[in-house]
């Protein structure tokens, strides 16, 4: 793709600057066990990380690229080309002034230290591989809550992480979780105490700036009895003519009665393939929300999963997907339900544009020892004109007859009489257009932040312009 | 001539090849009421989509102007944003956007610089929906979504009102309400009517009674054919429209 389709692809993208490459460490281009070992000693980890590594290391190369989603793309992808780790500042500061003025510089602009003053509980800001800032609000740390980067988590709480790592994505359960397995670098760490409840929700935004740039994230939240957290992430970066990779491994572990909610805003520049694996685990009475929205990369797949593991527990998977001019956006949700009275609701909406093409792709199981269980699923796809696509591919395994379980899809058209009503109260056919788009996403854009609501919206309304012939 | 808001001269329109209107002429000034009346397919409801600038609808002969501008220069924003109103018969409903937010936005669209402040917006809003008998609920509702034939036009009057066009087409806007909404309705046109032109299109005489035209003229076959005071309304409701046709 070249960059002007990749402008083209997403509209006016206000992320697609970039800084000066100012690496302190920067490993040559392409993957080998030498690598994999580099990053390891290069982090100081422990000898079992060095091992989970290498053998993760293994099973990526032994493992086929997936024969399924947008085979097309994904055999695009030139892994020699890619640069598996860059360090871009000394360390991670807990103070923006000790951020280098570059890299602060960019944060700024993407209005990260703003939203920390006004509504967050934390933040970390991740720079291609690795946290260049973090910090956590006073309260929530007397109060036991743990908020690091992984780098830092894996120093300070190794047992923590040695028993929960892997724990709900094995380094084998894709090419991908294993490529991450083996490269990891950043990501977020955070525990919160039994019966805390954190109110603000705390953010990680993950940007990449140098090209051809792998980025491998990986995050785990451990949510212990009966408390709740809402973490958000968003992550941009600039728009080149050669692709970026970016492929996180995210695992939640919510104990008895404990709820988490992560909401994503990906607004990746349409040069990165953005694969990555979601999975979190419910246990008695507990609650995972995934609110997932997709608006930028190239390919995107990523299919956030829930396990529910004790009874009652609930899953909810909320996710938008937009698709413009050479995107593909492969997305979907999947629910097991492992164990009795637990319930699920899955709501997916699509839109594509310009011949960009959306895809849902979900996975209902009930187990035979899964009785009592409630589950429903509504896809809604909108297409903007007939260049577009939309598919859906769901997958039902029920082993238990006691289920009760709700599908409803429909694809739609803008219409011209909703375009004719709302230009005759005074709006452009850019503006008319929209206004439809964000009602459309309204039901996942009230699960956000309002701030990120705003935003949401505000890209949406720019996706419009230039769309309209 | 100052006055004149519409002035539509020898107008012939066509739908997908097939004419509808077939040479109608009509001029509307401030101030004055015209009601259209006429069967169901004489083209009335054309007219009003044809004049806001329907994209369905196509003009392939005579002109429509509004203020002296011919109306084929001007996008159907434009023409909202001059300060034409069109009540729609049936209003597309727009799933997520909620009413208060679509009549904000509609508000800064169409009034631009002269758009109220947040606060004088939520007053004149305030004051409008209780003239229309509106509870506030409404506003968190999505626009026209589930709503109800009597809500729906409602919805379409409350517009008219913060818009406050200089012409206001007002398309079969009595049907399906019951007598309380057609009174707060009426109310609401004739609030609107001493400085606009209004053009009602119906083909009952129920609303004229609430709302007395000062015109009213009778559409037959794209044509009008007669043109009246409102007493011409009394004697369509009693004798049809057969002795009128050639």
């Amino acid at each position: 793709m070249s960059g002007e389709t990749a402008r083209e692809a997403v509209g006016d993208y206000r992320y697609g600057f970039h800084d000066p490459e100012n690496a302190t460490i920067r490993f040559d281009k392409g993957l080998s066990e030498q690598v994999v070992r580099d990053i390891s000693e290069l982090k100081n980890e422990p000898e079992w990380m060095t091992e989970i590594r290498v053998k993760a290391y293994n099973r990526f190369m032994e493992m086929p690229m997936p024969k399924w989603g947008n085979c097309n793309m994904l055999d695009q992808i030139d892994f020699d080309s890619i640069t598996y780790f860059l360090r871009s500042s000394k360390g991670t500061e807990n103070d923006w002034d000790d951020v280098p003025d570059d890299i602060k510089n960019t944060f700024n602009r993407l209005g990260i230290p703003e939203a920390e003053q006004k509504w967050l509980g934390g933040v970390t800001a991740q720079y291609e591989s690795e946290a260049v800032y973090h910090s956590i609000r006073d309260d929530l740390e007397e109060q036991g809550v743990i908020f690091l980067d992984m780098d830092s988590g894996l120093r300070e709480y190794p047992e923590i992480v040695k028993k929960y790592f892997c724990s709900v994505v094995p380094a084998s359960d894709n090419k991908f979780s294993a490529l991450n397995t083996a490269v990891w670098s950043g990501g977020s760490f955070l525990y919160i105490p039994k019966g805390v409840h954190v109110e603000m929700p705390v953010q990680a935004y993950f940007r990449i700036n140098a090209k051809n740039m792998g980025q491998f994230e990986r995050t785990m939240i451990i949510a212990d009895e009966g408390s709740s957290i809402h973490y958000v992430e968003g992550c941009t970066a600039p728009t080149y003519s050669t692709e970026s990779l970016h492929s996180a491994v995210v695992e939640l572990i919510a104990m008895d009665g404990a709820k988490i909610r992560y909401s994503t805003v990906q607004n990746w520049s349409a040069n990165v393939y953005n694969l990555v694996t979601k999975r979190g685990v419910a246990h008695a009475n507990a609650t995972i929300e995934w609110v997932d929205g997709n608006i930028g990369s190239k390919l995107t797949m990523k299919y956030p999963s829930v396990l529910l593991k004790g009874e009652g527990a609930h899953a909810e998977v909320i996710s938008v997907a937009y698709a413009g001019k050479g995107q593909h956006q492969d997305a979907g949700a999947k629910v097991h339900h492992l164990a009795p009275n637990t319930t699920s609701n899955i709501l997916s909406k699509s839109i594509s544009k310009n011949g960009g093409r959306s895809s849902y792709r979900g996975m209902l199981q009930v187990t035979p020892k899964a009785s009592g269980c409630r589950s429903k699923i509504v896809c809604d796809a909108l297409m903007l004109d007939a260049d577009s696509q939309s598919d859906t591919y769901p997958t039902m395994e029920v082993g238990n007859a006691s289920a009760d379980l709700e599908h409803e899809a429909s694809v739609s058209k803008v219409s011209n009489d909703q375009l004719f009503y709302l230009m005759s109260r005074g709006h452009s056919e850019v503006e008319a257009m929209g206004l439809i788009v964000n009602g459309f996403f309204e039901p996942f854009t009230r699960e956000l932040p309002m701030e990120y609501a705003v935003e949401l919206n505000r890209l949406l309304e720019l996706e419009m312009e230039g769309a309209i012939g | 001539m100052g006055d004149e808001v519409l002035s539509i001269d020898d107008l012939y329109v066509s739908v997908e090849g097939t004419e509808i209107i077939k040479g109608l002429s009509l001029t509307i000034n401030i101030g004055e009421i015209h009601a259209i009346m006429g069967r169901n397919g004489a083209g009335k409801s054309t007219l009003a989509n044809v004049i806001m600038g329907h994209p369905a609808y196509e003009i392939t002969s005579g002109s429509v102007k509004f203020k002296g501008t011919p109306l084929e220069e001007m996008e159907v924003f434009e023409r909202a944003r001059a300060g034409m109103f069109l009540s729609f018969q049936y209003p597309s409903s727009i799933p997520g956007v909620q009413v208060g937010t679509f009549l904000r936005k509609s508000v800064s669209a169409v009034r631009g610089d002269t758009a109220p402040s947040a606060r004088d917006f939520r007053k004149e809003l305030k004051s409008h929906m209780e003239a229309l008998n509106m509870d506030r609920s409404f506003l968190s509702r999505y626009v026209n979504d589930g709503f109800s034939g009597g809500e729906k036009k409602r919805l379409e009057i409350l517009q008219m009102l913060l818009l406050n066009p200089t012409l206001a087409l007002l398309d079969e806007t009595d049907s399906g309400l019951d007598i309380d909404a057609l009174r707060v309705v009426s109310d609401g046109i004739n609030s609107v009517a001493p400085n606009a032109g209004c053009l009602l299109i119906t083909h009952y005489q129920r609303l004229l009674e609430h709302v007395k035209p000062d015109f009213v003229h009778v559409m037959i076959d794209g044509r009008i054919v007669k043109t009246g005071d409102a007493t011409l309304a009394g004697k369509l409701e009693a004798k049809g429209y057969d002795w009128l046709e050639a």
